[in-house]
């Protein structure tokens, strides 16, 4: 069972913090200008922010997390449950949730823990705070989700670094009694684990000197077994079979057509992938607003940083029917429809 | 469809191409400003224009437009 329902959560914030120092693609001189110019083109992105050495997911998400608190005026003594989405934790060990409910001075009553998803995250950590907190019957919840890929990547691979960027979210929610529900449809295809992956450092293939050799894959390609290995054909393959029929599934499951939704917030992956899905669906490109122009693919922050930067006064002020779709690395992929009813929004914030 | 209509959609979507520069038998790896990118235009092309998606494999074992043009037809 892939689809279900979870009644009477809302969305209450969201808010996002991203490292101040900008990269821009039109400076990466691995590649040559008129490459720059296709990849901008194609992609449609032209600017990441990149993370100081140092800079963990986690103090991205305490940033955002600190700010949302005090614009939604919460007392932290009420908030049961913390999660945190990413693929960069703190330590191997412990998990990062649990470090940042004693730096976030929750009580030791909260709930603490990580969930290990990338491009999909955003949307399976909404389905499993939400189901916890309607079985557990906490008032307010946090999640969050984000990544610092910018570590992983090698500057001489041109099929992975000039696409992602660093950022952290932070979501509240809350039990609510509106009448409001998440409608939600979740899959995964470990087959295709290989398509994107970091190979080296897990216990599969532990670190050895030989991780650390970087080898030309192809022109312009060049990693070790610790980088970040993206084939982009496969995953944009995936992305455009996948993707569409999970969503026009769960539109109809729902009862509600594509005009319906006010907007649909996709896992910022590339510009190409997303008007592929878009023409697919038919729908128009004033639903899918693109966060990718100045921020890049930011892992499991793209829809939450996307609400924040391009829709911020329209989810301030109004009540929106909203669909979040997250695909990618596992393969995993997610789509919730909900609405959000004037959340509070803070501008996003820059981490120096 | 048919094959010059195919053509022109490759033609248009390669950056700085004079129109009526490819031919059917041109093999497309071959294209001056081809590059790895240009893989990911053409199957979003196709997968837009025909309702075919192709892959990897697919791609890999088509040398000129005619051949893919045909890969196209068998799947559609």
């Amino acid at each position: 069972m892939s689809r279900f329902s979870v009644p009477n959560i809302k969305i209450s914030g969201i808010a996002a913090c991203v490292p101040k120092d900008k990269e821009s693609n039109t400076d990466y001189d691995w590649i040559t200008e008129k490459e720059q110019n296709l990849l901008i083109k194609t992609t449609g992105i032209e600017e990441r922010r990149i993370a100081r050495k140092g800079t963990t997911t986690s103090d991205l998400c305490y940033a955002a997390t600190e700010k949302l608190l005090r614009e939604l005026n919460w007392n932290k003594e009420e908030i049961g449950i913390l999660i945190f989405v990413s693929q960069s934790r703190d330590y191997f060990l412990p998990a990062t949730a649990i470090i940042l409910q004693d730096r976030l001075q929750l009580t030791p009553t909260t709930i603490a823990f990580d969930i290990s998803l990338g491009c999909s995250g955003y949307v399976y950590g909404l389905s499993v705070i939400s189901s916890l907190m309607q079985t557990t019957q906490t008032k307010k919840a946090l999640l969050m989700a984000g990544d610092i890929s910018s570590t992983s990547l090698n500057k001489r691979d041109k099929s992975t670094y000039p696409l992602f960027g660093d950022a952290g979210t932070v979501t509240a929610l809350e039990l609510t009694t509106e009448n409001q529900h998440m409608d939600f449809d979740l899959k995964s295809d470990g087959s295709g684990y290989e398509a994107i992956i970091i190979p080296d450092g897990g216990l599969r293939n532990p670190i050895t000197p030989d991780s650390f050799v970087e080898r030309e894959i192809e022109k312009g390609i060049w990693r070790c077994n610790r980088d970040l290995k993206l084939d982009g054909l496969a995953v944009f393959n995936f992305s455009i079979t996948k993707v569409h029929p999970q969503i026009e599934h769960l539109l109809s499951e729902s009862g509600k057509e594509t005009t319906d939704i006010n907007y649909f917030v996709f896992h910022q992956a590339n510009k190409l992938i997303l008007e592929t899905i878009r023409k697919k669906l038919k729908i128009e490109p004033e639903q899918v607003p693109y966060s990718l122009l100045k921020y890049g693919n930011t892992s499991s922050a793209s829809i939450p940083l996307t609400i924040v930067t391009e829709l911020k006064n329209e989810v301030e002020t109004q009540k929106l029917s909203m669909l979040f779709c997250g695909f990618g690395v596992g393969l995993s992929w997610g789509t919730v429809i909900l609405e959000l009813d004037k959340i509070k929004c803070p501008e996003i914030i820059e981490f120096s | 469809m048919d094959i010059d209509g195919f053509i022109k959609k490759v033609e248009a979507e390669i950056e700085d191409l004079e129109p009526g520069t490819l031919t059917a038998d041109k093999d497309y790896r071959e294209i001056e400003q081809w590059s790895s990118m240009y893989a990911l235009i053409l199957i979003a092309m196709i997968d837009t224009e025909y309702g075919v998606t192709l892959t990897g494999e697919d791609l890999k074992k088509t040398y000129t437009l005619r051949d893919l043009y045909h890969t196209i037809q068998s799947k559609l």
